[in-house]
């Protein structure tokens, strides 16, 4: 009972994580219809950039806020310089880009920071609160990582629902032609859709960084469940990618726990199949397919 | 008729293979034989991706399942080299058959999402099941050894050259076929407009499957042919980087084309070795020398479909309609 | 108000507009017209700015606009209702039309504007919190011209308005802009494939046929008009 508790509480606190990049995921769907497989590489490179202010300034925080804020800078540039181009072609070009760029920060970052993983002194502490008698497997980082995530989440929702900026970028998002002839800039708020969501990914970079080490290779599996969790709630819906985020996060620790780590990557797998051929739009997609 | 041409340019680019495997040194005949495993790959791709529309991010995972499949026939079961290659391509399309089934029902980014959470998660079978499947490590065959009617000194990387680019020739042989008959037109119709397809009474469900079938056997050809010139099939070697690189091997090749498959193939090999030219030549750092080519890897792509987004093979068409040369005549007319 | 000279618009290698011109009076209700396909709805999509002309000019109040992004156009004072009503369908109606007045700075101006164009659509005002998708045909359209207004625009581009609506809808919809000429001195630039109902609503009419001006003059002169009526209106 003790271990399903434990795991448990370690599934919530990862599918936070997961969560943060479905969000960062869904985002970018939303606004440019393209899915960003560069986006494990953005938080990469970010994360990268707060373990140096770290090791040069030795404040937490400051690294904390330098990543975040390189991260929408980041999101703002691959948008403008890149993703602009090729976002009206055929959507395969855009995932070529994306991986391209993918490829490009990866070695980028190992030009600039070696090839050697490096630790990353989480913001709080990761022992377990002492509960029962016991350390449970959930302690104050995972607490800041659930409510850091929530934070944004809430923060990101009620900016879009309850902000003018938030309707003109949903209008730009739905329907770009129409939104110009409304006045809306459709192009700007692109930008910001896309610098929000690499916000979202740094975020999530940060807090899984003490777990999986910062290395230019070592964030490709957040990428994939996020990507699996944003799948799972639907593309189109940001309720949805922070829930299938939590699902999954809760699952994966599950499969770890009681059937080996060996096989988390393929259950994520497995999960993804069995959402799919139900619902082959995701749980939560607003939008069924138009066909005929 | 159409047979009798494509066997006729098959014959005409193993004449072309024989001669340069016989004139290249064993290292450049390792690029070769790499160039050809690529090859039997990219096409099977292409008909999947350039052909019919559907991306996969999975093709490593199912190389690495042709690959594994050969290396436990050879190395435990004693099987012959051919025998074990076919049994490979089958059971990799049997494979393909399974995620053809569940890809059928997917659209654009959930299919890639799906294939890109196989590609991850297939690896993890390796440390489920060490004992099966040699863990980290993998498992390792011994080398082919050349049929002693070539002689006692016939080159061990010639040899592997020629099983590879053997492979490469009997894919471009059945392909070639697939995609100019009626099952190339249909996929076509696929990838241009399902809907318009399904009215026209193409069963696009089997359709998709098909194509998944048909390049799921290519890559798990290609899977067993690595295994022959490498004698390793080891997770490492087949993690999702393989199928980022396959995935950008059509695409700089240009989508929907043999011919493409042949540029990515050739690109695939040579890009990241000239790269690593370039970094010993300007005698960069340790650190900027070893990602050097990863680097150019990735702006490369970028520019590529930036610059040229039918890829390589439609800079060539473009070319080759001014020269007004006729030599190499593309499949079809892609988009 | 609105002068165009001359515009060639191509989509592609496709000519949908060969040298066009016309001219709109202030305060006045011009009717576009032709058979399908005649490029009604790329001229005013040239004029919007959606699409850029090749050739020629398109002045609105004295500027040049031609070339100018529509977003920019909009804050001048021209509004257009595209074809089909554009609305947003994932948005509420109150969304739909707030961010006809996004640009707009002026709050109170802003909920001034509600109340008059909730007054002039009443359907709008009992549906405000739906989506905008669940809305019907003449629902749709009456939000697309309530959002257009909502600008407070001086010129108005309508661009078949009555597409698909029984004869009902449509001759409201023709009465709520007469109704706003009439009150407001707005401009209109009205494309129809329904003659007859535009004709009677505008005061002058031109007639489109293959991206070229056939035929213009007084609304009722056209109406009149048999061979007119005959070879490009379909009447």
């Amino acid at each position: 009972m003790a271990r399903f508790v434990d795991l448990t509480l370690n599934g919530v606190s990862n599918g936070m994580i997961y969560a943060a990049v479905a969000l960062s995921l869904v985002l970018i769907w939303r606004a440019t219809r393209i899915v960003n497989f560069a986006q494990g590489g953005m938080l990469m490179i970010t994360t990268f950039i707060a373990s140096s202010v770290i090791g040069s300034s030795g404040s937490y925080w400051l690294g904390f806020a330098v990543a975040l804020a390189s991260g929408l800078v980041l999101g703002a540039v691959v948008e403008r310089l890149l993703i602009r181009r090729v976002a009206d072609g055929p959507a395969l070009n855009a995932v070529i880009v994306a991986l391209g760029l993918l490829v490009l920060l990866q070695a980028l970052a190992g030009m600039i920071w070696g090839g050697t993983p490096r630790s990353f002194e989480p913001a709080f502490s990761i022992r377990g609160y002492f509960i029962g008698g016991r350390h449970v497997l959930f302690g104050p980082m995972d607490s800041f990582t659930v409510l850091a995530v929530l934070g944004v989440a809430v923060l990101l929702w009620l900016l879009f629902q309850r902000t003018s900026i938030g309707l003109q970028m949903r209008a730009s998002a739905f329907a770009p032609a129409v939104a110009r002839l409304q006045g809306v800039r459709v192009g700007n708020m692109l930008t910001l859709g896309w610098a929000l969501a690499a916000l979202c990914g740094s975020l999530a970079g940060l807090l899984v960084a003490p777990a999986v080490f910062v290395g230019p290779n070592n964030f490709d599996p957040i990428l994939v469940f996020g990507f699996t969790a944003a799948v799972i709630g639907g593309l189109d819906s940001p309720v949805g990618g922070v829930i299938g985020g939590l699902v999954l996060g809760l699952v994966l620790s599950y499969v770890a726990g009681y059937w080996g780590s060996a096989m988390v990557n393929l259950s994520a797998l497995f999960v993804l199949i069995a959402v799919l051929m139900v619902r082959p739009e995701g749980l939560f997609a607003t939008r069924a397919a138009r066909r005929i | 008729m159409t047979f009798a041409r494509n066997l006729a340019i098959a014959v005409a680019l193993g004449v072309a293979a024989y001669l340069l495997s016989i004139s290249l040194s064993p290292f450049d005949n390792l690029r070769l034989a790499s160039m050809a495993y690529y090859f039997v790959a990219l096409a099977g791709l292409t008909v999947l991706t350039g052909l019919s529309g559907q991306i996969s991010l999975g093709h490593g995972a199912l190389m690495a399942v042709g690959a594994y499949t050969s290396a436990i026939l050879i190395s435990r079961d004693g099987w012959a080299l051919v025998p074990a290659l076919v049994a490979a391509t089958v059971v990799t399309a049997l494979v393909g058959v399974l995620v053809g089934v569940v890809s059928a029902r997917l659209r654009g980014p959930y299919l890639a999402g799906a294939t890109l959470a196989f590609a991850v998660g297939l690896p993890g079978l390796a440390d489920k099941y060490p004992h099966a499947f040699g863990g980290e490590n993998g498992l390792t065959v011994n080398p082919p050894i050349a049929p002693t009617s070539l002689g006692a000194n016939f080159p061990l990387e010639r040899w592997e050259a020629w099983i590879a680019c053997g492979c490469a020739l009997v894919t471009f042989v059945v392909l070639a076929g697939l995609a100019r008959g009626r099952v190339g037109r249909s996929l076509r119709a696929l990838r241009d407009d399902d809907v318009a397809a399904q009215l026209a009474g193409v069963d696009v469900g089997r359709l998709r499957v098909l194509a998944f079938v048909v390049s799921a056997g290519c890559a798990g050809l290609a899977g067993a042919a690595f295994v022959a010139v490498t004698q390793i099939a080891a997770p490492g070697a087949f993690q999702l980087a393989l199928s980022l690189s396959l995935l950008t091997g059509i695409v700089l090749g240009g989508l929907g084309s043999l011919w493409g498959a042949l540029w990515g193939a050739a690109a695939l090999v040579l890009l990241p070795s000239w790269s690593d030219d370039i970094a010993h030549s300007l005698s960069l750092s340790g650190d900027v020398q070893a990602n050097l080519p990863l680097a150019i890897y990735g702006v490369v792509l970028i520019g590529v479909i930036m610059a040229a987004p039918t890829g390589l093979q439609g800079l060539v068409r473009r070319l080759s309609h001014v020269v007004r040369g006729r030599l190499f005549k593309p499949e079809e007319e892609s988009a | 108000m609105l002068s165009v000279d001359g515009v060639q618009t191509y989509y592609g290698p496709v000519m949908a507009l060969d040298g066009v011109s016309l001219e709109v009076a202030p305060g006045s209700i011009t009717a576009v017209l032709g058979a399908n396909g005649a490029g009604k709805s790329s001229l005013l999509r040239t004029v919007s700015g959606l699409v850029r002309p090749r050739a020629g000019s398109v002045r609105f109040d004295g500027r040049e606009v031609a070339g100018l992004a529509p977003e920019k156009i909009v804050r001048m004072g021209l509004a257009h209702a595209p074809e089909g009503g554009g609305v947003i369908a994932e948005l509420t109606v109150q969304e739909n039309l707030e961010l006809g007045a996004l640009w707009r700075r002026d709050r109170a101006e802003r909920d001034r504007t509600f109340g008059e164009v909730f007054a002039l659509l009443p359907r709008l005002e009992e549906r405000r919190g739906l989506a905008a998708g669940s809305l019907s045909g003449g629902e749709r359209q009456m939000l697309s011209i309530g959002r257009a207004l909502m600008g407070r625009p001086r010129m108005l581009l309508l661009d078949e308005p009555s597409l698909g609506l029984a004869p009902i809808m449509a001759a409201e919809i023709m009465a709520v802009i007469g109704e706003l000429r009439h009150s407001q001195g707005l401009t209109v630039l009205l494309v129809e494939q329904n003659a007859h109902s535009a004709l009677s609503v505008a005061d002058r009419g031109v007639v489109l046929n293959v991206g070229r001006v056939v035929a213009s003059g007084e609304a009722s002169d056209l109406a009149a008009d048999e061979d007119l009526r005959h070879h490009y209106l379909g009447l």
